[in-house]
């Protein structure tokens, strides 16, 4: 006990020594330069066929088949497989795909796609009306564990009177028809016959039409397409494109930092902070930005007291400064709006304007509507009760923080409003299913078709239906009812302005923002429209291509 | 046991509200009313608890574990053929050697490591050493693991190329020679193992430490040293051996914890292992994959209990011959 051994101790605190100046070196995370090559991408040299392209993916799809998956992971990577009746183009009109032209019965009532000839799938089987027949009966199946069947039910008779013509009736016109033959994979009748499409190992196997075919899934690390020899609408570019699957944002952008993919969705603040502060690295990628058509809301249960009062819904609606949300929580990538469209399309009315921030005149409207502050604790009253609503949202953090800016402006008016962030399905299951609140902060992803009746008319409002604010507006009631009739572009345009029109000076919900979709790729990638038009960047990536002198070189890959 | 286990898990988790249509669908106005009762219906969620339960017993009972509820449909623990003879592999054959992989090696590193500095800080108690090795676990078991990950995948990754930032393999893997291969996985799990390893040092570090100090202040362990014994003699050959013994009880605590994974880990090094499984499987309500991996986690901390009682009583005769 008396006698310790000196050698040893030495060695122990030589070895403590080395460990703390371990953790001393990744406190300091060193600054040295990056060890990237350093080559000039920004010349854009003749269009080469070849190259990869690897993009990443928060999510792995759980199938290929879209209409048994459903989610955005899914139909991202099948859209590169398969091919739709109709597609939109860069400007987002309706455009054929598969089918060269469609004709429009005079009541209405009837459409007639004529399908190009000498379609192939990948597997030189041809491409007939009778995959497309296949695919609408499979859609329509009840025992295809499918979401999006309710569109394609509405056909009352669907036929194949040969193999380059396909006829859908409707029992009444329906203006979105066309746009959900746009959104409708067509499967491979020959392979799908004999399979249970909800099991099928298709799903992980497909065979398509498109641009690309599947390659090889590596489950829950990357998944290689690489084109399809028969593609129906020509050939793509690039040779190969790999998704890694890779949850997190943050991981994804080092790996973008360190030239291993190509292509991500960046947040905000990488786009506005992190990359215009990295020079080198700033060098080699490219940013692209792009109105997503959805938009944030703050909406109201207008069932519930004090919000069946429009003078109060106003009132809020003019306290609330959109743009302080739209600088401080999306730093400054977004737009506000006035329509439940997105900006700068046609439904979108550009002579709506979005409520501008003004606490008097809210306060103005809160005193009309007989709320005053009696007791001088500078919440309002009215009958005795002072106003104080709370705020539910899901685990957004852009959400949460736009909840706060709203809780301190309308603070600044009198009205005391608490948050409550919660786990997604409780969110729907114990307080908007059953109205169990007072206000809600989420968003609406929306289609390509202006048809929103699922949301505002009033008939929407049962348990699991998406009116769930409670929306009833007789006027906004009977244009949706003649938008879904209209087929004619120039009316149906003003119906849904109108629509807009009257929604706004109702304020049932608060329009906040419509966010940038924010993306980076890197510069070897050429050939992407900039600015992106109304489409998105993504509309033409089967043009985009990759310059073999820019290639990445392939084994250094991780 | 094992059923109140599943009994309880079970009920729990129905009554969360939602269930794989609200999650899946996902608020998609698209989604009409009709399909989303259908869908219900084909996984039996239209029926009372009591009868899922049933349902789900009779299954479990014949080792069926069944198949995800997800639109994914994969077998929630052993591969499946189906009638074409092509193999889907199961959720959890996939996920748990990856995530023993990892828990086992970092299990191995922290041993490896926290045992001679527990030792060390027994030895210089309230010396300098000691304190220094306190401080630096504690400083490990409280830096952020997240943060502590991205730093070293910036570091290593992107500013010096020398490990790969996210994944298991890499691209080329399956055309890589076996001794590659093996290199390759290694080069991808050094961070994950690491990360975990730091976080873990302090609890095994501090508990063979505050054994030995135990030990040390014992009779016995005066009566060696009055012998004459070396110190290193006293220390390795006397105390450590006995000190060691309430870190078996640890280590067969420990075993369920080895199949668990860590979400935050395997979602930011991209890692496809056990946490990330059953993370998703909890926010989708996928009932069949919660209950499995429950199921199979209840079962191994049983085992793992019993393993430990048995490696006590071999370890210690005090135990044994029920000697207080």
């Amino acid at each position: 006990m008396t006698h310790p051994n000196k050698f040893k101790s030495q060695r122990f605190n030589y070895a403590i020594v080395v460990l703390m100046s371990f953790y001393g070196l990744i406190l300091t995370a060193c600054s040295k330069p990056s060890n990237q090559q350093s080559i000039d991408y920004n010349p854009t040299p003749p269009i080469t066929q070849g190259g990869t392209l690897i993009d990443a993916s928060t999510a792995e799809p759980t199938g290929l088949i879209a209409m048994t998956a459903g989610e955005a992971a899914a139909s991202a990577i099948a859209g590169n497989i398969f091919n739709s009746l109709l597609k939109y183009d860069k400007n987002l009109d309706l455009a054929g795909e598969l089918a060269e032209s469609w004709d429009i019965s005079t009541d209405n009532k009837t459409i007639t796609f004529h399908l190009k000839h000498n379609l192939k799938w990948a597997d030189s089987q041809p491409l007939t009306s009778d995959d497309v027949l296949f695919t609408w009966q499979k859609v329509t199946d009840p025992n295809t564990r499918t979401p999006y069947g309710s569109d394609y039910t509405l056909v009352t008779k669907a036929e194949a009177p040969d193999p380059n013509t396909f006829k859908v009736t409707y029992s009444a016109p329906y203006a979105p028809a066309l746009s959900t033959w746009a959104s409708l994979h067509i499967l491979p009748k020959h392979l799908l016959k004999n399979e249970d499409i909800n099991t099928t190992a298709f799903k992980r196997n497909p065979i398509g039409s498109h641009y690309y075919q599947l390659n090889h899934w590596k489950n829950n690390q990357y998944l290689t397409l690489t084109r399809n020899p028969l593609a129906t609408q020509g050939q793509a570019n690039i040779n190969t494109l790999i998704t890694r699957i890779i949850p997190d944002k943050a991981t994804q952008f080092l790996e973008l930092s360190a030239d291993n993919i190509d292509m991500m969705g960046l947040n905000p603040s990488q786009f506005a902070r992190v990359l215009p502060s990295r020079p080198e690295l700033n060098k080699n990628i490219g940013l692209y930005k792009e109105l997503g058509n959805s938009y944030t809301y703050l909406g109201f249960n207008l069932k519930r007291k004090p919000f069946d009062d429009v003078r109060v819904r106003q009132a809020i609606n003019y306290a609330i400064d959109k743009q302080e949300i739209i600088d401080g929580v999306l730093l400054g990538l977004g737009e506000p709006v006035a329509s439940p469209y997105k900006p700068g399309t046609r439904w979108s009315n550009p002579t709506l304007k979005p409520y501008v921030y003004n606490p008097e005149k809210a306060k103005t409207l809160l005193k009309t509507a007989g709320f005053t502050d009696t007791d001088g604790d500078g919440i309002l009253e009215k009958d005795g009760k002072p106003f104080s609503f709370e705020i539910l949202t899901n685990q957004n953090k852009e959400r949460e923080m736009s909840a706060v800016l709203i809780q301190r402006r309308l603070k600044e008016v009198g009205i005391q409003v608490s948050i409550r962030p919660l786990e997604w399905a409780s969110f729907l299951g114990r307080f908007v299913e059953p109205r169990e609140y007072d206000a809600v902060m989420l968003g609406w992803s929306l289609g390509l078709d202006p048809d929103q009746y699922n949301i505002w008319h009033s008939s929407q409002q049962g348990p699991k239906q998406f009116n769930f604010i409670g929306y009833n507006n007789p006027k906004v009631d009977k244009l949706l009812e003649e938008g879904r009739l209209e087929l004619d572009l120039d009316k149906r345009q003003k119906i849904y302005h109108e629509f807009a029109k009257i929604l706004l000076e109702d304020s049932p919900i608060v329009y906040l923002s419509a966010g940038y979709g924010l993306t980076a790729v890197h510069k070897r990638v050429k050939g992407i429209a900039n600015p992106a038009p109304p489409a998105g960047i993504g509309y033409n990536t089967y043009d985009w291509y990759i310059p073999s002198k820019y290639a990445r070189n392939e084994m250094s890959d991780h | 046991m094992l059923i109140g286990i599943s009994l309880i898990s079970f009920f729990i988790m129905h009554l969360a509200p939602g269930d794989i249509t609200t999650t899946e669908a996902n608020f998609n106005p698209k989604v009409s009313q009709e399909s989303r009762q259908q869908l219900r219906a084909l996984y039996h969620l239209d029926q009372p608890v009591y009868i899922q339960y049933g349902l789900w017993l009779k299954r479990i009972s014949t080792l069926d574990f069944g198949q995800s509820f997800a639109s994914h449909g994969r077998p929630v623990f052993w591969q499946l053929k189906n009638k074409q003879g092509e193999v889907s592999l199961g959720m959890i054959q996939e996920a748990l050697p990856i995530t023993l992989l990892i828990n086992v090696l970092s299990l191995f590193i922290i041993i490896l490591i926290a045992l001679p500095l527990g030792v060390i800080s027994a030895i210089k108690q309230n010396q300098w050493t000691d304190r220094s090795i306190t401080l630096m676990v504690f400083v490990g078991f409280a830096i952020p693991s997240f943060w502590l990950a991205l730093m070293l995948m910036y570091w290593t990754g992107v500013q010096h190329n020398w490990l790969p930032i996210s994944g298991l393999q890499s691209m080329g893997y399956e055309q890589l020679s076996w001794l590659s291969q093996v290199a390759d996985i290694i080069k991808h799990l050094a961070l994950p193992v690491f990360i975990s390893a730091v976080s873990g040092l302090a609890s095994i570090s501090l508990f063979v430490r505050n054994g030995m100090l135990d030990v040390l202040g014992q009779d016995y362990i005066t009566t060696a040293r009055s012998k004459g014994l070396s110190e290193n003699r006293v220390v390795y050959g006397h105390a450590l051996r006995n000190a060691l013994l309430p870190l078996v009880t640890i280590l067969g605590l420990s075993i369920p914890g080895l199949i668990g994974g860590s979400v935050i880990a395997e979602s930011i090094f991209a890692i496809p292992g056990m946490g990330k499984v059953f993370f998703d499987a909890v926010n989708m309500r996928d009932f069949p994959v919660i209950m499995g991996i429950l199921t199979i986690g209840a079962f191994l901390t049983l085992i793992g209990n019993l393993f430990s009682d048995i490696l006590y009583a071999w370890a210690d005769p005090r135990v044994r011959r029920g000697i207080n």
